[in-house]
């Protein structure tokens, strides 16, 4: 099977900036590649090199084995592209922008027209179609642009920071839109700095800082790498907690942590899903009963932390300060 | 990609630029509404003084005044599509379009052909206004046409060296001072308005050289009648050597953007 899309040794460089500096990837077919990272990381060069938009100063990259510099009106047919800034024009209307678009990819009128009116009436725009953009609140603006990108039916979808400064509801119904996208089989690119986005939709993770990638995996294997899960359970009574925390003190080289008013405990461990199981077994042999028991495995925010320190912090508050607004 | 692909392409997008005026009648509004102010302050303010050198065959200054009216509109009105393409280029629509299999040259000919069709309504607004103010043609229905369709041709192909200036600077204000900083002296050093023998002897060199005299005369010799001695091939030359120059050089920036 071939990949959806691959670059091999990536490099951008601006006058004084290195944008890209030697990005190899490579994306399966059918699943979502999240490109996780904070502002200026190289995230957005990535999809412009990948949608035709920017030359690359060296390496190479493919879209289903079709080099995106040498044959780009090809790859041209395969793709579609939403940014973070809708692009949509204000004065025409809803529907007209998607219509437009399909036309542009090639379809004539009565196709154009059949996929504009299924988009819209997915997207929830149905009763908006016929009003201009300019009335559009942002979120509608976002899935109106998705819309546009999936007229053309592209076998890759490249959404590049698709939920950025939108509202808690407004991202939702994106992601909403997304998941069904993938369960139809699109292979999709996916940026963002939201690092919860990339662990609900992404099947693999690519963390880039700096125009380098510096970690890559599923987000359990990149919260494995942190080895910081904690197995946490619920004593029955207050009287079980010395001995509970005798059980368990083998597991963990920090100390476990206790908890008066909810009778908790939580057990640092290296290896949670492998802990877990002797855990249960030491607090039978000690013939405590628990009431909930549970493993918890460090968010994503914890290890976009831990890999790219300082730096990451001001993501942090840029992330948060998106959230805001 | 072929000529019928790039056709349909320019043309989905000409009917897009079309929309804008349409949708947003104070934009139409205005391009009509200066040279209109233009013709009335030119014929009422400096009618009385400049009618007397520059005579049209039936003594009105009006007469004179219209057809220069009207290739110093198509000019200015260059300046919009330079303005246009720069916003397009600041705003993510250029983004789709240019990830889209469509045609390259569709983004700035869909542009320049949308003013085109603009400045053709603007013209037929004013000659109705000139109509009002005692203008009238003299040289007949042909005349008449051929006049409108020579001043579109050249504002049309005018309209891309303002396109190439709109894709470089890639920001409308800075589109709309670098087009007026040309556009308003070479409009205002030309025959449009007033009789080259008024001007000084070395102003008179570069005026009676330079393609918007050209233009004004064609345009007299179309509506007037009066004889300018190969006025209209000169603009019929000037326009093709326009388009032959400034569509490569448009579309290769169009393109460079990628860099």
């Amino acid at each position: 099977m071939s990949n959806a899309f691959e670059t091999k040794n990536l490099v951008k460089h601006y006058k004084t900036v290195k944008a890209l500096d030697g990005v190899s990837l490579a994306a399966e077919e059918g699943k979502v590649f999240g490109l996780l990272g904070p502002n200026g990381a190289g995230k957005t060069t990535i999809v412009r090199v990948l949608s035709t938009l920017l030359t690359p100063t060296s390496g190479s990259a493919f879209v289903h084995d079709i080099d995106v510099t040498k044959h780009p009106e090809e790859v041209r047919k395969l793709i579609g592209l939403a940014g973070q800034f809708a692009a949509v024009d204000e004065y025409q209307t809803g529907y007209e922008n998607v219509y437009m678009t399909g036309l542009l990819y090639g379809l004539n009128r009565a196709e154009a027209k059949r996929r504009t009116n299924r988009l819209l009436e997915r997207l929830d725009l149905a009763e908006a179609a016929n009003r201009q953009v300019s009335t559009y609140s942002g979120g509608m603006r976002r899935r109106l642009d998705l819309g546009a990108s999936l007229v053309g039916e592209p076998r890759i979808l490249f959404l590049d920071e698709p939920t950025t400064g939108l509202d808690p509801k407004s991202r939702q119904g994106i992601w909403v839109i997304i998941s069904e996208l993938i369960k139809e089989g699109t292979s999709i690119l996916l940026t963002t700095q939201y690092l919860e986005e990339a662990d609900e939709l992404a099947d693999r993770i690519v963390v880039v800082n700096e125009g380098k990638v510096i970690a890559e995996g599923t987000s359990n294997q990149l919260k494995a790498r942190l080895g910081g899960d904690v197995v946490e359970f619920q004593l029955d009574k207050l009287a079980d907690k010395d001995k509970a925390l005798k059980a368990v003190e083998q597991f963990s080289k920090q100390p476990a942590t206790f908890d008066e008013e909810s009778l908790v405990i939580r057990v640092p461990v290296h290896d949670g899903s492998k802990h877990l199981m002797e855990i249960v077994k030491a607090l039978n042999g000690a013939k405590l009963s628990v009431n909930s028991l549970s493993l918890h495995r460090p968010s994503l925010d914890d290890v976009f932390l831990s890999l790219t320190g300082a730096k990451a912090k001001n993501v942090e508050a840029a992330n948060k300060k998106a959230r805001r607004r | 990609m072929s000529i019928a692909h790039e056709l349909r392409d320019t043309w989905i997008i000409t009917k897009r630029n079309l929309k804008r005026y349409v949708r947003l009648p104070r934009l139409m509004f205005f391009s009509s509404v200066q040279p209109i102010m233009f013709l009335l302050l030119f014929n009422y303010v400096f009618g009385g003084a400049l009618g007397s050198t520059a005579h049209a065959p039936g003594g009105k200054y009006i007469d004179y005044l219209l057809p220069g009216i009207l290739v110093q509109m198509v000019m200015f009105g260059g300046v919009q599509t330079g303005i246009g393409l720069a916003e397009d280029m600041s705003k993510g629509i250029v983004d789709r379009f240019r990830s889209l299999p469509m045609s390259r040259l569709a983004v700035i000919a869909g542009r320049t052909l949308s003013d085109a069709i603009r400045n053709i309504s603007v013209i037929l607004i004013m000659v109705a206004v000139g109509y009002m103010i005692g203008f009238r043609f003299h040289n007949g229905f042909f005349g008449a046409v051929g006049m409108v369709a020579l001043a579109t041709l050249f504002g049309f192909a005018f309209s891309w060296i303002f396109a190439y200036i709109g894709i470089s600077v890639k920001d409308s204000e800075t589109a709309q001072l670098a087009s007026f900083v040309f556009i308003f002296p070479l409009t205002f050093a030309s025959a449009a308005f007033v009789a080259v023998q008024t001007m000084p002897t070395w102003l008179q060199a570069f005026v009676r050289n330079q393609p918007i005299t050209f233009l004004a005369n064609a345009a007299r010799q179309l509506s007037l009648g009066i004889n300018e001695s190969g006025a209209v091939w000169k603009i019929l030359i000037w326009s093709l050597a326009i388009l032959i120059v400034f569509i490569p050089l448009s579309l290769r920036q169009y393109k460079r953007q990628a860099e």
